[in-house]
């Protein structure tokens, strides 16, 4: 579903190159984690697959269904079924935060030709899901992420994230900031969602979040690249090893 | 993709919807001032003798006056001769029913989305509808006259209520105030009257809807609305004019009363034509507004979402008499392209124990300049007075530009004043989060707007919150939760 081929980034007014020729394919169902260190550009390839403005493509090519995503506005790319839960996501004042939700999911249905729905459908589901992860009622009727904790805010992501039922769900250290109970509860929302026609990529800097998300491909991103692609067993090993050590013997 | 900057100019380039104009035969008195041009208006008016003589009075008091310059918003000097005092369109008589209105004058307000009719969506709102120099029709007389409210014409209540208007006109907001309040007190045609009886509620949003049609002529209208003890109002006031490139001239006075525990809520949606991107034409707006709670435990409050107009200068205000007594003002400004609004608000506190509160929302892109000018006076005898002041900015671009100036004097030393400012922007992350949620830029930018405005949104009545939040981009399909 999706298909990433050397694929080149740069910001700073396309002076920095980050991403230097990444290839990465996820098919329906598959789970993929990608690990790498500070710096090395998770984050730059979750806003390039998001459509995020000053993260230019020098190179290659990334293709979603049948679409050149990168020739989609970040809006066209939530259409098509992409989501990233943000590694900081942003407040918006004075918007509450169910208001908000709604208008996201009416937008999404409009753009794909799918009636509205009605307040209290919503309102239905939106409770069934925000209880199931761990996101309190009190939440909702606040403004987006306004005076929310690091954990509320990446609750708050996957709630939206399984309110809105993307086709490629994109998590950017969802974990980091979580504490162990909550890490469960939302790994328990994300796996809620894998399915054989959903594909995802799930960012994240410890091991620890893949013992309750189990991937089926473990990516190494280092120096632009995937350096090194495994099962599960890689995440441990690397947890064991490093990246220095790891990728020392890659290379 | 597009900048947070970008969207909003886009958005400010698209053209203005009520730009038409209507090709109505009207009777307009010559340009230019002078004794015989209010005599004239007088003449028109049919005028009582003392309304005549009030006139004339404010017109000798406007030629001492300068036209003040303190302000901070520029304009090529205003020739006053070359206004239209008067145009009315050519009707022998006032229609007797809504059945007699003109069509093409009817079919203008259809068009601007209100039908002069008693119907349906209007089902909550009374509507005096004041086109160029006069008002052209009030729906739901009757009806409020069974609850003794009076709402029509103030050329009207002139003849017909003349105590009440002899009483009050000038009461608040007196012939000789300023420049442009005496400019109004010369040559004002019409407005809206509103008197309240005591103990009563009015049933209904009452409402005018101000359309300046022909070409170089000035508004110049007044409205007067007493709530008499223990009685409670709210008032809307809307506004349009058609695309020109010249400039016009809209100088209107409003006033309020409030007796012991009456209420008034005046809110205004005000979306006169702003000129266009380069700053060609638009309307000056140079407006007084000004209420006294004259009563015990009376309350004003003044609600206003501006987004039209070359220039405004604005300031609806509070005098506090009665002990007890609430003023309240909850402001959106958004200037846009080369528009320059320099509003705000004045609460006088004389009374003992009177509140006061002010959250004002401006919001500046493209070019222009916004100032937020607000006085809070607290008299000698204001023991235990209070204010809170709060004025945000948000900054759109980098060539614009938002300056607060809050002026706060207090006599009494129990009185306390707070104020509170802070400027933000709308930042390329929060628009990247709500398009990556599937939310158009344009949509963006007016969630973002509103959300900024909130306070001051939840203070109109639904009738205009649902124009207003429009206004700022954004239809409202009911909220949740
Ligand atoms: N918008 C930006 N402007 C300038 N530099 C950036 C920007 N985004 C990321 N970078 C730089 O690109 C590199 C990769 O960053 P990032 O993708 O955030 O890494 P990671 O998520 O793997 O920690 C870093 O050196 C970072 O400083
Ligand atoms: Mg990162």
């Amino acid at each position: 579903m999706l298909k990433i081929t050397d694929l080149h980034v740069a910001v700073d007014g396309g002076s920095k190159p980050v991403l230097k020729g990444l290839t990465l394919e996820v098919k329906p169902g598959e789970v993929h984690a990608i690990m790498g260190p500070n710096g090395s550009g998770k984050s730059t390839l979750s806003y390039v697959l998001a459509g995020r403005d000053g993260y230019a493509v020098t190179g290659g090519s990334v293709r979603f269904q049948d679409a050149d995503l990168l020739e989609l506005e970040p809006e066209e790319r939530a259409a098509a079924g992409i989501f990233l839960a943000m590694q900081y996501p942003v407040e918006i004042p004075g918007v509450a935060n169910n208001y908000f939700l709604r208008q996201s999911l009416n937008a999404l249905r409009r753009a794909r030709g799918e009636p509205e729905v009605s307040a209290a459908e919503f309102i239905k589901k939106l409770k069934a899901v925000a209880e199931r992860v761990g996101v309190d009622p009190e939440l909702l009727k606040r403004d987006v992420n306004a005076g929310f904790s690091g954990g509320e805010k990446k609750r708050n992501e996957i709630l939206q994230m399984v309110m809105l039922e993307p086709k490629l769900c994109v998590l950017d250290e969802t974990d980091s900031g979580l504490d162990i109970d909550a890490l469960k509860t939302v790994a328990d929302g994300v796996n809620s969602l894998r399915s054989p026609d959903r594909g995802m990529i799930v960012i994240t800097h410890y091991q620890r979040l893949l013992d309750y998300i189990v991937p089926d491909f473990v990516h190494i991103l280092a120096d632009g690249r995937i350096r090194k692609t495994g099962g599960k067993e890689l995440a441990l090993a690397l947890e064991e090893q490093g990246y220095e050590h790891l990728l020392g013997e890659a290379a | 993709m597009a900048t947070a900057l970008e969207t909003v100019q886009d958005y400010a380039a698209k053209a203005y919807k009520y730009g038409f104009s209507t090709a109505i035969e009207s009777d307009m008195a010559p340009k230019g001032l002078n004794e015989d041009i209010v005599r004239l208006i007088s003449a028109k008016k049919n005028d009582p003798e003392w309304l005549a003589e009030w006139r004339l009075e404010a017109f000798r008091r406007w030629l001492t006056m300068e036209e003040p310059t303190w302000q901070k918003v520029h304009y090529p000097p205003i020739d006053y001769q070359d206004v239209h005092y008067y145009a009315a369109p050519k009707i022998k008589e006032r229609p007797k029913s809504l059945d007699e209105i003109d069509p093409e004058i009817r079919s203008t307000y259809d068009k601007l989305g209100i039908p002069i009719k008693e119907q349906e969506i209007l089902a909550g709102v009374a509507v005096d509808y004041v086109w160029d120099s006069v008002s052209v029709a009030t729906t739901f007389r009757a009806k409020l006259h069974e609850l003794g409210i009076i709402f029509c014409s103030i050329s009207e209540a002139v003849h017909d209520h003349p105590e009440l208007v002899r009483k009050y006109l000038g009461s608040v907001v007196p012939a000789g105030d300023n420049f442009f309040a005496a400019l109004n007190a010369a040559v004002f045609t019409d407005g809206s009257f509103v008197y309240v009886p005591k103990g009563v509620r009015c049933p209904m949003e009452l409402s005018t809807y101000f359309r300046i049609n022909e070409m170089n002529t000035g508004q110049f209208e007044r409205t007067l609305i007493i709530a008499d003890e223990g009685s409670y109002v709210s008032y809307l006031e809307g506004c349009t004019a058609p695309q020109r490139d010249e400039n016009q001239l809209h100088a209107a006075v409003v006033e309020l009363i409030a007796h012991d525990d009456a209420e008034i809520k005046y809110s205004t949606v005000q979306n006169w034509y702003p000129g266009n991107a380069e700053g060609k034409g638009g309307i000056y707006n140079f407006v007084t507004k000004r209420g006294a709670c004259r009563g015990k435990r009376s309350k004003i409050s003044w609600t206003q979402v501006e987004t039209g107009s070359a220039i405004t200068w604005k300031y609806p205000s509070c005098i506090l008499q009665g002990d007890d007594s609430v003023g309240e003002f909850y402001s959106v400004a958004v200037t846009n392209n080369a528009q320059q609004a320099d509003t705000g608000t004045k609460m006088i506190h004389i009374g003992k124990r009177t509140r006061s509160r002010i959250v004002s929302k401006g919001i500046s892109a493209g070019r222009a300049d916004q100032t937020y000018r607000g006085l809070v006076r607290m008299q000698k005898g204001a023991e235990g007075a209070r204010n809170h002041t709060q004025c945000d900015s948000m900054l759109i671009g980098d060539k614009c530009g938002a300056h607060t100036v809050p002026y706060i004097e207090i006599k009494n030393r129990t009185a306390q004043a707070e104020h509170e400012a802070t400027t933000s922007k709308i930042s390329d992350d929060q628009l990247f989060y709500c398009r990556s949620r599937g939310i158009a830029e344009e949509d963006a930018v007016a969630l973002i707007v509103n959300g900024f405005c909130r306070e001051v949104m939840n203070e109109l009545p639904m009738e205009f919150a649902v124009e207003a939040r429009k206004l700022l981009g954004i239809s409202l399909e009911g909220s949740v939760g």
